[in-house]
């Protein structure tokens, strides 16, 4: 057949010719998809600040690769906490996540979500619900929140399924009326499961106090940070021995020529 | 030309409504069988099998997973816990016993909206054709893959159709269905039956458990072919048919062959002259020429 249509000379083949061609436009074809798509994950990658994944769920980049949006886990939510995003819900298409403000997490002690998760999407190894991160509350209105100006609302310190370690109330001087104290909602991070309860019922019109994400919510100090005291406390004794104390220079009037 | 011949008219007049219609009133009980299974959950609190046909969980016993979407979840590294393995390894096996694109026809909810866009555009009379080769999907379908381990996102699944209209129909409408009207679009004005015969990545990898599929259209009668063409009209991958419709020619045998093929029946219901019929991948019975084969049209077979 290749000799047949070797007929214009040259090694030119017409067959071969379109073969290449066609070869060329569906690899062509194939690209411009995969840039297509690459650049539409890119773009659904990033979550709300709001939208809260469901308990275990793997850290955000791998929870992509994961979760094959199946929906199990929000049937198997028996609070209704959990949806799947839809388009303009902001978070990745398909995938699970709940808005503490509207429902939040009531953190069933079976986590049945977790259990109905085919993929590992939400990771089975977290079996106690109260060592969930779903996110950090953080007291965001420290200057609108009702405790901080001085009044006694503890509304989100009640409602919190770890009260007294997830939040407690920190007294402190109320400075305005001199007299009175204030009792701050303290958010303890390693306690907080981020299950939105606090946020949820916040009295104020827009809560005082949100869960974010954890790293928003908590920061992070450098991975080559030592803290000198528990560093000590670890070695039980100085790290630098023989330390030379320095005598403390005290403010003195000076003397001699006065500068012009 | 004034006379425009619809496919399947004469088979009705001669077979009756019923036999001009059974293997695809068929498709649709199932079709609409398979979404039973899932909504009556959701909606009606009776739950059959959870999840979506990306993932389900039939009667609290049986997982199913579509395995394109593992695939895409191992190539995006992440390897699926043994449940979602398990579903994806049963949905594989079942599907390379029956045939793979048995899922085109008989189970996604995609197939009802593009057969309808095919009726649209065939009653609208376009005729314009976007020549893809009907290959490309299998490119889309590396293109994918491809896509999943650059960006280490299950990415089909931002834009998937399919699960997308499965995902609305249960949880709530939403704008991804979108997606679908832009299929019914391409589908009617563009390209004919532009994605599930020429785009479609999961058609495309349901193709090639498609090889070793049990369930297979055959040409039986193929002596009784009078060129009416009323197959080729239905049929969504066309291509399929010459090959075991004139195989007599070239020594095939009268099995469909192609890995395209969806047996979505349709071809069997159309024909007039009873031509088709679903049968296993080994038989290899053809009809005898009739009698009155002769005459140009043989007698019409009565349906049983």
């Amino acid at each position: 057949m290749a000799e047949a249509s070797k007929t214009e000379g040259k090694g030119f083949d017409p067959k071969r010719r379109k073969a290449l061609q066609d070869l060329a436009k569906h690899a062509a074809g194939a690209a411009v998809t995969a840039a297509a798509l690459s650049g539409v994950a890119q773009q659904s990658r990033a979550l709300p600040v709001t939208a809260l994944r469901p308990p275990g769920a793997l850290p955000e980049p791998a929870f992509l690769s994961a979760c094959v949006r199946c929906g199990l886990c929000v049937e198997a939510c028996p609070y209704k906490t959990l949806k799947l995003a839809e388009f303009g819900d902001g978070a990745p298409v398909g995938t699970p996540y709940f808005i503490a403000r509207n429902i939040p997490c009531e953190m069933c002690d079976d986590i049945p979500c977790v259990k109905a998760c085919p993929t590992g999407a939400l990771a089975k190894s977290l079996t106690q619900i109260y060592k969930a991160t779903m996110g950090t509350a953080s007291l965001v209105g420290r200057e609108t929140c009702l405790n901080m100006l001085g009044l006694r609302c503890d509304v989100c310190y009640r409602v919190c399924p770890a009260i007294d370690k997830a939040i407690t109330l920190e007294r402190t001087h109320n400075a305005r009326t001199a007299k009175h104290a204030v009792f701050e909602p303290f958010v303890h991070a390693d306690a907080c499961t981020g299950c939105g309860k606090c946020e949820k019922s916040c009295v104020l019109e827009e809560a005082a106090i949100k869960v974010l994400p954890v790293i928003l919510a908590r920061g992070k100090g450098g991975a080559h940070y030592r803290l000198g005291w528990e560093e000590k406390r670890k070695a039980g004794h100085e790290l630098v021995p023989g330390i030379v104390d320095l005598p403390d220079r005290m403010p003195e009037i000076p003397t001699g020529e006065v500068p012009k | 030309m004034s006379t425009k011949r619809t496919a399947g008219r004469e088979a009705w007049t001669q077979h009756g409504w019923w036999t001009a219609h059974r293997w695809l009133i068929a498709r649709r009980v199932v079709q609409f069988g398979f979404m039973v299974l899932f909504v009556t959950g959701p909606w009606f609190g009776v739950w059959i099998a959870k999840g979506t046909l990306a993932s389900s969980l039939t009667l609290g016993v049986l997982p199913l997973t579509d395995p394109l979407i593992v695939l895409q979840s191992i190539a995006a590294r992440h390897i699926p816990e043994f449940t979602a393995m398990l579903g994806a390894a049963i949905v594989l096996v079942a599907y390379l016993v029956l045939g793979g694109r048995l899922y085109c026809s008989w189970v996604c909810p995609i197939n009802p909206v593009t057969d309808l866009a095919a009726w649209t555009r065939h009653r609208l009379g376009i005729e314009t054709d976007w020549k893809v080769k009907p290959q490309a999907r299998l490119w889309i379908l590396g293109a994918i893959l491809l896509t999943a381990a650059l960006t280490s996102t299950i990415a089909f699944e931002f834009v998937n159709p399919i699960t997308t209209l499965h995902r609305a129909i249960l949880f709530g409408a939403s704008w991804g269905l979108v997606s679908v009207l832009a299929i019914v679009l391409l589908d009617v004005f563009v390209a004919k039956n532009g994605w599930c015969g020429h785009i479609c990545p999961v058609g495309a990898f349901y193709g090639l458990l498609n090889h070793t599929a049990l369930i297979k259209v055959s040409a039986k009668g193929r002596v009784r072919c009078d060129d009416c063409m009323d197959c080729y009209a239905v049929c969504p991958e066309m291509h399929v048919i010459a090959p075991a419709l004139k195989g007599e020619k070239t020594g095939a045998g009268p099995i469909i062959r192609s890995v395209d093929c969806t047996a979505c029946g349709r071809c069997i219901d159309v024909c007039p002259e009873r031509v088709f019929a679903f049968t296993h991948r080994f038989d290899q019975r053809a009809d005898a020429a009739s009698v009155d084969a002769t005459s140009p049209h043989p007698k019409p077979l009565k349906a049983a």
